[in-house]
């Protein structure tokens, strides 16, 4: 094959094609969008009476009293800050813990068997219940809400990951038994490479319940420097209907950046050759 | 020239499967053995066996070397791992300098032509490319031994057929010792010096075919009629043993 002699023609097409793409990408979801607003705003004006207008107030107002008021959009700048941190550093932990009982797991059916059950207890154990237990242990800090993250986010990277170094094919294992290979080499030359779709797919799960997890510890542990949890409580309890649902578009937005943001790292780092990761256009 | 390897009195059971009859059989270098029998009759066990991948249950399997390349029914790439990476990937086990490793990477791309495509990933390959890719990763280390287990199974006729071509080409080249499981006739008549028909399970060895032509050989020979003659032999003996 030949070099084409001018790129620019190929370029054009390509930034067309990715312009194209993006619109297929944005556009329904905007509109979808745009219908929820319009919905929102009969539902303020045309259902509910002036008198109880204050539990749904319109969009604008929203703007103006969450966004454009600087010192709430401070306080939920702040705590949005704050909830993000505490959620990231629970994802962490959660994979760092998450990703090595899978590799330990993996690597005999007895010690599969031993932890596979606890960590379903994980999965299962009603979080709420849990919590005031935790804030017994651990204090009302931060050290407490890392832990609610923690326990919420553990079952996905640990299934995945288990699962991402199990799938690996039988012949492929034959390849490096002929080849001698310790089970130091199997691991980290086979199993984890080959698990890396599976584990990114746990670790967006996992991100998006973080965040969730983040918010509830908030919820239950208000001491310190409030999070977003601790705002939701707030400005429910003063009825301020602007700055609540501001507050919950905010934790919203932060679960979708979170998987949006997680998604583009696993399509940039395994895209290339899985086919579940793959970009949408090479799909179609 | 050397034995390779050597199956004496070679039994295997599966728990309370009997799958080999006592088989005794051995390839020399230079010696490309084909083997067919109905499915299930214990050809991959054969293969298997002799990779020391799995143990006899009686009999002995002696080799002269533990270099060997095994050709699987699928390509067995990883799918993480470029072309030339996963050529590469037996001699970094193995330890291979890097100079080495690169030289001896281009050699065996060249010689199943994809140099063009080194930089791929596997899942922008044809089939017949990732089964090229599976015999160039093996080449790497030049084993003295190559086990095939029917690696062509999976492919359209056309690229069954320049692949086995080129197959011959490359015993040509290298003369090693061959084990070839395959359930087409013409393939293994096609590619052996020596071709062993299994029986249904337990499976023996009933028959055995001398193939005469030299190598390389050129696919116009499948339809010559000393060609008919002996793949007539080759059908009707399976079919007996089936």
């Amino acid at each position: 094959m030949s070099e084409a002699p001018i790129l620019n023609p190929q370029e054009t097409e390509e930034s067309v094609g990715r312009v194209r793409s993006v619109l297929r990408v944005a556009v329904p979801p905007t509109l979808v969008f745009l219908v929820i607003v319009l919905i929102w705003y009969g539902i303020t004006f045309f259902v509910l009476e002036p008198d109880r207008r204050f539990l749904l107030p319109p969009p604008h107002g929203l703007v103006q009293e969450g966004i454009l008021d600087l010192q709430t959009l401070a306080e939920i700048g702040g705590g949005l800050y704050r909830t993000t941190t505490v959620s990231l550093l629970g994802l962490a932990i959660a994979f760092a813990l998450g990703f090595s009982m899978a590799l330990v797991m993996s690597q005999a059916k007895w010690i599969e068997r031993s932890l596979y059950p606890w960590a379903v207890v994980c999965q299962t154990v009603p979080i709420l219940a849990i919590v005031p237990l935790l804030g017994f242990w651990f204090g009302f800090g931060l050290m407490s809400r890392v832990i609610v993250c923690v326990i919420i986010a553990l079952f996905p990277i640990v299934i995945n990951s288990l699962t991402g170094l199990q799938s690996v094919e039988p012949k492929l294992h034959d390849l490096l038994t002929l080849h001698k290979a310790n089970r130091w080499t199997r691991a980290f030359r086979l199993q984890v490479p080959a698990a890396r779709p599976l584990i990114f797919t746990g670790l967006r799960t996992s991100a998006g319940l973080s965040v969730i997890g983040a918010i509830v510890g908030d919820f239950f542990f208000g001491r310190g420097q409030p999070g977003l949890g601790i705002l939701l409580d707030r400005y429910s309890r003063r009825l301020k209907s602007e700055e609540l649902l501001t507050a919950v578009i905010a934790a919203c937005l932060l679960g979708v950046v979170v998987f949006w943001i997680f998604g583009v790292i696993g399509r940039r780092a395994v895209g290339h050759w899985d086919p579940s990761w793959a970009d949408e256009r090479q799909k179609q | 020239m050397e034995t390779v390897i050597s199956f004496s009195n070679v039994t295997k059971y599966f728990g309370t499967t009997h799958a080999l009859d006592p088989i005794t059989l051995s390839i020399r270098k230079g010696e490309f053995v084909s083997l067919v029998g109905p499915s299930g009759c214990g050809k991959s066990t054969v293969l298997r066996l002799g990779s020391g991948l799995i143990e006899a249950s009686s009999g002995s399997v002696a080799r002269s070397s533990d270099n060997i390349g095994y050709i699987f029914q699928e390509p067995t790439l990883m799918p993480w791992r470029t072309v030339e990476q996963n050529v590469r990937f037996l001699g970094e086990l193995d330890g291979m300098s890097r100079e080495e490793s690169k030289r001896r990477t281009s050699e065996v791309l060249a010689l199943v032509g994809l140099e063009e495509f080194r930089k791929h990933y596997p899942l922008a390959l044809s089939g017949g490319m990732m089964m090229r890719t599976s015999i160039a990763r093996s080449l790497l280390l030049d084993p003295e031994l190559f086990l095939f287990d029917e690696p062509f199974g999976a492919l359209d006729q056309i690229s069954r057929a320049r692949l086995n071509a080129e197959l011959t080409g490359l015993f040509a080249d290298r003369r090693f010792a061959a084990l070839f499981v395959t359930h087409s006739v013409d393939e293994a008549v096609f590619l052996a010096t020596r071709l062993l028909v299994m029986s249904k399970r337990p499976g023996r060895i009933v028959a055995q075919f001398e193939i005469p032509y030299s190598f390389p050989r050129d696919p116009s020979i499948k339809y010559e009629p000393e060609f008919a003659v002996l793949a007539g032999q080759v059908a009707a003996a399976l079919a007996e043993a089936s």
